[in-house]
């Protein structure tokens, strides 16, 4: 996974590079480089986005591709949170505001418009041995905020429940306690840096229960249904699984985005981005 | 023709100079730059609240970062280490110096080498699948991520360098001594522990205080089986250490949040700073001894 990472990030670079080069080669032919760029594409200029860091993965790799298809744009992310995210929007400071959340009434009355990009569902899973298969959400919040202890108290084994989280800061980890009501208040036994640190711990220890991405779930693991509703993508879109938020691109009303900006919007809500967006884990709104 | 000679030394000397300054260099840099990012935090946080505090909550609404877990986790951390993994390797080292016969010594010093070679990594994905469920149905607990778990992994993970050092400082004992121990009617085992080691046991405690920096530093296969709760240290509850503290929460931090790490980082170097100049002292001594 890293080294793939690393990999891309190399391809960027080089890719950079070369498009650098190009420039420079070219200086001196302003209208042969004026003339090849209209053939191509006309785009140029910045993208500029700012919100929640929970999207990075999800809006990084929009941009990727985004500047990839179009040579000459440049696409920026300010990862700032989604309360100061739609601030940015709401005073200029960017093109398209990013939050993990969906707009409170006075923000829309304010003239802010939402369009959902994803949804973000987060599954429950246990041991594949856990007899448990369904819990209530305030079940969950107990279990995480230490105040049901044992696995029989829910009709499991007797055994302690040993809680696996992910380290502060991360994604996953901030919506799950936010959707739970557990913020600040969950006490991990263990908390781990990565979606299969989580799966391999859980899948190793019979009496673990952990909280992942719903496209990272195999087979290893358990994911348990939540209110008697199975987590899958249909039941994330309709919404009827509640562990889940929505990641929403917010503009301005009233207010046209630059050609650039436009471009990418159109771009991250079309079909050809259904599968970027399922590639960085998150349920596509499309 | 003498002075183009000269003038070619010259040049040669300037170039080995610069690549020798280069390594100098990035020392500094990364002194300077860890103290310029490590002490604004320290200064906000207030350096007794910062190194004395027992919670870490960085990313709450009223954020506290004290680090004494941390500071505490990885000095128990290594000690442990050193408590396991200093008797097997002192006691291997003697016997490949001194007893083991030619073609065993070949074979394990081949072995222990690859030990060395092994990525932490590695280390940390074994520790995961074997050694963590391993601890939690042998102690009975609900879960084998924990300070055991950790100390096990590091106390391996120093062996290689505790033995080869010892090793080294071992086989440098003149043969005279030994010869002249036996001559009196010592047994060869009388001679090794009574003679070649208080004589070389200059470059065994370089060897002890290599393993600590080793113990102290190591981040990945620790963290990989220590559960990364920031708790007090217990040998059976998941704790997290210094080095770990840095390394994840990096990837997602911001603000005072990120530049406390920095400043973990920083106690961390200056932890490995003396360590080093402990290893100096004692690499002088044996040198001098």
């Amino acid at each position: 996974m890293k080294l793939k990472r690393i990999m891309k990030l190399a391809l960027t670079a080089f890719m950079t590079v070369s498009v650098l080069a190009g420039c420079t080669s070219n200086n001196g032919n302003e209208d042969a480089k004026q003339t090849s760029k209209n053939e191509d594409t006309e785009l140029s200029g910045t993208v500029s986005t700012d919100g929640s860091t929970s999207m990075e993965k999800v809006i990084g790799t929009l941009g990727e591709a985004f500047e990839q298809n179009h040579d000459g744009v440049t696409f920026t992310y300010n990862p700032t949170g989604s309360g100061s995210g739609i601030k940015a929007v709401q005073n200029g400071r960017c093109d398209i505001g990013l939050s993990s959340r969906n707009l409170k009434d006075e923000e829309k009355e304010s003239g802010l418009k939402e369009t959902v990009l994803a949804y973000d569902g987060i599954a429950i899973v246990v041991n594949s041995e856990n007899p448990i298969s369904d819990l209530s959400v305030e079940k969950i919040a107990d279990i995480y905020t230490g105040k049901i202890k044992n696995w029989k108290e829910v009709g499991g084994a007797d055994a302690e429940i040993v809680l696996i989280g992910r380290e502060a800061g991360s994604g996953t980890r901030d919506g799950f306690e936010s959707i739970t009501g557990t913020e600040e208040k969950c006490e991990y036994r263990q908390e781990l840096t990565s979606t299969g640190d989580v799966i391999t711990t859980v899948s190793s220890n019979p009496n673990a229960v952990g909280y992942v991405s719903l496209a990272a779930v195999n087979n290893s693991v358990k994911a348990i249904k939540v209110g008697g509703v199975e987590p899958t993508e249909e039941t994330v879109k309709d919404a009827s699984y509640v562990i889940q938020r929505p990641f929403v691109m917010v503009t301005k009303e009233g207010t046209e985005l630059s050609k650039v900006a436009q471009e990418f919007f159109d771009f991250a809500i079309s079909d050809e981005a259904v599968e970027l967006i399922s590639s960085a884990g998150v349920v596509s709104a499309n | 023709m003498k002075n183009k000679k000269q003038l070619f030394e010259d040049l040669i000397h300037g170039v080995f100079l610069i690549l020798g300054l280069i390594t100098v260099g990035c020392v500094l840099l990364i002194t300077v730059y860890l103290v310029v990012s490590g002490i604004p935090a320290i200064r906000e946080i207030g350096l007794f609240q910062f190194l004395f505090g027992t919670t870490w909550e960085s990313t709450a609404t009223n954020p506290s970062f004290g680090i004494l877990p941390f500071i505490l986790t990885s000095v128990y951390g290594t000690a442990g280490a050193i408590l396991l993994g200093v008797p097997i390797g002192f006691l291997t080292a003697v016997y490949l110096a001194k007893v083991a016969s030619p073609t065993i010594k070949n074979i394990l010093t081949t072995a222990v080498s690859l030990l060395a070679g092994i990525p932490s990594v590695v280390y940390g994905l074994v520790g995961m699948l074997v050694l963590v469920p391993g601890i939690r149905k042998l102690f009975q607990i609900p879960d084998g991520a924990s300070l055991l778990a950790a100390i096990i992994v590091l106390a391996i993970m120093i062996l290689p360098s505790i033995i080869s050092v010892s090793i080294t400082a071992l086989e440098a004992v003149p043969k005279e001594y030994e010869d002249a121990s036996l001559a009196l009617g010592a047994t060869p085992i009388e001679t090794y522990f009574k003679v070649s080691v208080p004589a070389a046991k200059s470059g065994i405690a370089a060897a002890v205080v290599l393993g600590v920096g080793r113990a102290i530093g190591e981040a990945m296969a620790v963290m990989m089986v220590s559960g990364n709760v920031p708790n007090m240290p217990s040998l059976f509850q998941s704790v997290r250490f210094l080095t770990t503290a840095v390394a994840s929460e990096m990837s997602y931090s911001s603000g005072l949040q990120q530049q406390a790490l920095f400043s973990i980082a920083l106690v961390l170097f200056l932890f490995i700073m003396l360590i080093n100049a402990t290893l100096n002292f004692f690499l002088k001594r044996s040198k001098e001894g």
